[in-house]
């Protein structure tokens, strides 16, 4: 038996018993859990508030034990911008994937960025929607295969990806935007420091803190885990680089420059 | 003394909210309901009693905002007109489904489509058959009068709260742009307690999480639910509410809420005054809908007539109340324009008097 003083780890008890719903090698129960242990070591379990999505992290509520709203598809946002504004105290949080934040829910997104709620946005991008099965999503890069662009992605027809991140960055009322990915342990480290950070600037009501996160989805890119991590590295990392974009209110980055940034064609 | 006031219904309905102790407002700008969140933002409600108005960037981020708020337990409302409402149908389903109570009005305009801004109770089968998908409904009320526009936020909060169910106030642009005598209730306390067997508020020590939702992904469960909802609408007929105007002795009836109400009650007079013994039932609740009462009523006239601002829509609850036992006849005019009581009193003539 390993010695209590010599765990170097332990499951946050935030995270629930329930069997996680994602496929194995999937970046969502990484985000979750990381999510829970920044809660946990906050102590702040009692006054947290997360919003769960439409998409595969519908059930988002059955694996985080805190008090839970579950939206509509995109609405996530303006969920959150009911609950704050009623609970300004608390800390509230979306949980959303890429077509629930950056197709239908754009609107819901965008505003309450630019309201600058003072609530924590995890987004997470992979390109894909993974629950209905594999179809474009906003974020999917041009060529890339998907279910409905069985012949990859034309921007012609479709437009490009699209860079959601970015753009919000840009809005005065984001104070902190950074996009992180988890599939690695030194990456797992610093995306939870950023989640530490988000949840820092909701209790010093700074605004609105972003944090996107790169994530694979192996059944939906039909490769096995591992591929699909590196397939992530080599496409996704080009046109969605790691990184801070803005800190304390203050873009660090040329985001106008990567908004024009053409997208590499994957095949 | 009560505080009397002159205004519009719309403002009627904004002060109302105040005094009703309303804890959020979320809206967006339509005609004709503007004054409500016009008369909102003048009245500085966030100094008067800490009660939070936001305009929202759409109707459907309004009713999630309502949504997410009504989670918490607290009052909430948004209002809109016919267009608004229906792109908030997605919002009111969820709501429904995952049993939030909260207020929406709807200041009814002429449709479909853009229609027209003029007033309509087009939106009556919207309102009071469930509105978005699947299987619910909500508690409907229907004023017909600016007072009632006023009197009925508060009790639209109490039958939301008591059926943990969203609440619809179905009114029109008649009612509200009209000016009438208000007599205003005194100020409601802002929600301080809360039920923390289903609110949101951050998972406490001494009990389980608590989840807002209208998921249920195990088609045994959503039976169960189904079920649950089906009985909930059961027990409000408890709570239906009506005014009978000249029914214990009349041989010919009309039926007619909100607007149009207020016209039968001028067609009545005039009629009783010819002597013809002609009654009116007004539903102060459409949903639930005075079934009973009609079905009494239907065994003791001749015939009866719905009379509504549209091509037909609560005359099919009429005929459902009745089931064939009378005549039912329907008089209505669509798309904006507003019927006199000298075209009712034609319909009158025509259908019962002639008939």
């Amino acid at each position: 038996m390993i010695k209590e003083e010599n765990l170097v780890y332990r499951r946050t008890p935030l995270m629930t018993d329930a069997t996680l719903s994602y496929c194995p090698g999937c970046g969502h129960g990484t985000v979750h859990r990381l999510i829970m242990e920044v809660v946990e070591e906050m102590g702040i379990q009692q006054d947290t508030i997360g919003i769960s999505p439409v998409g595969c992290a519908v059930l988002a509520y059955d694996f985080m034990d805190v008090d839970f709203s579950e939206a509509a598809h995109g609405r996530a946002p303006a969920v959150a911008t009911g609950i704050k504004r009623l609970w300004p105290d608390k800390f509230v949080f979306t949980y959303q994937g890429d077509g629930d934040l950056a197709a239908i829910g754009t609107a819901e997104t965008i505003h309450a960025c630019n309201r600058g709620e003072n609530i924590c946005i995890f987004f997470i991008n992979n390109g894909i929607y993974g629950m209905t099965g594999g179809q474009m999503a906003p974020t999917t890069l041009e060529g890339m295969k998907s279910s409905t662009t069985p012949y990859g992605r034309d921007a012609m027809k479709m437009g490009p990806p699209f860079k959601i991140t970015e753009l919000i960055a840009q809005l005065p009322g984001t104070h902190y935007v950074t996009r992180h990915a988890v599939h690695k342990a030194g990456l797992v480290r610093k995306a939870k420091k950023a989640i530490r950070k988000a949840f820092e600037i909701q209790q010093e009501k700074k605004g609105l803190a972003f944090i996107e996160f790169l994530s694979n989805c192996n059944s939906g890119w039909k490769m096995t885990p591992n591929d699909s991590n590196q397939w992530l590295e080599e496409h996704m990392y080009p046109f969605y680089p790691l990184g801070d974009i803005k800190v304390d209110g203050k873009l660090v980055k040329d985001v106008c420059k990567d908004l024009m940034q053409k997208s590499p064609v994957t095949t | 003394m009560k505080e009397l006031a002159l205004m519009k219904g719309n403002e009627a309905i904004a002060e109302a909210a105040i005094l009703a102790g309303t804890d959020a407002y979320f809206g967006y700008p339509i005609t004709p309901q503007s004054e409500v969140l016009e008369y909102l933002a003048l009245q500085k409600p966030e100094e008067r009693t800490g009660m939070v108005v936001l305009q929202a960037e759409s109707e459907l981020a309004a009713i999630n905002m309502v949504y997410g708020a009504a989670g918490t337990g607290k009052r909430v409302m948004t209002s809109s007109s016919s267009p608004g409402i229906s792109l908030m149908q997605e919002g009111i389903s969820y709501i429904a489904g995952a049993e939030l109570p909260c207020l929406i009005v709807n200041v009814v305009r002429g449709g479909p489509g853009l229609g027209t801004i003029q007033p309509s109770q087009a939106d009556y089968f919207q309102a009071t058959k469930g509105g978005g998908h699947g299987d619910y409904h909500l508690i409907v009320l229907a004023p017909a009068s600016v007072q009632e526009m006023a009197d009925f936020v508060d009790l639209a909060y109490e039958l939301a709260f008591k059926y943990r169910n969203p609440a619809m106030i179905l009114s029109d642009g008649l009612i509200g742009q009209m000016m009438e005598k208000v007599e205003l209730p005194p100020q409601k306390p802002r929600t301080s307690e809360f039920d923390q067997s289903w609110v949101i508020t951050g998972k406490r020590p001494d009990r389980e999480r608590n989840i807002i939702t209208s998921l249920n992904l195990d088609p045994e469960l959503q039976y169960e639910h189904n079920l649950k909802l089906k009985e909930k609408y059961n027990r409000m007929s408890e709570d239906v509410m009506f005014e009978s105007l000249h029914c214990d002795d009349a041989e010919f009836l009309l039926v007619a809420y909100g607007s149009s109400a207020r016209i039968c009650q001028k067609v009545v007079a005039v009629a009783r005054g010819r002597g013809q013994r002609l009654g009116l039932l007004r539903p102060q609740t459409l949903f639930p809908f005075p079934t009973d009462e009609l079905a009494r009523l239907a065994g003791k006239v001749k015939g009866i007539m719905a009379v509504e601002l549209s091509t037909g829509q609560m005359v099919e609850d009429v005929k459902l109340a009745v089931n064939g036992r009378v005549p039912v006849y329907h008089y209505g005019m669509p798309g904006g324009k507003v019927h006199s009581p000298d075209d009712v009193l034609e319909a009158v003539e025509e259908n019962f008097i002639g008939g």
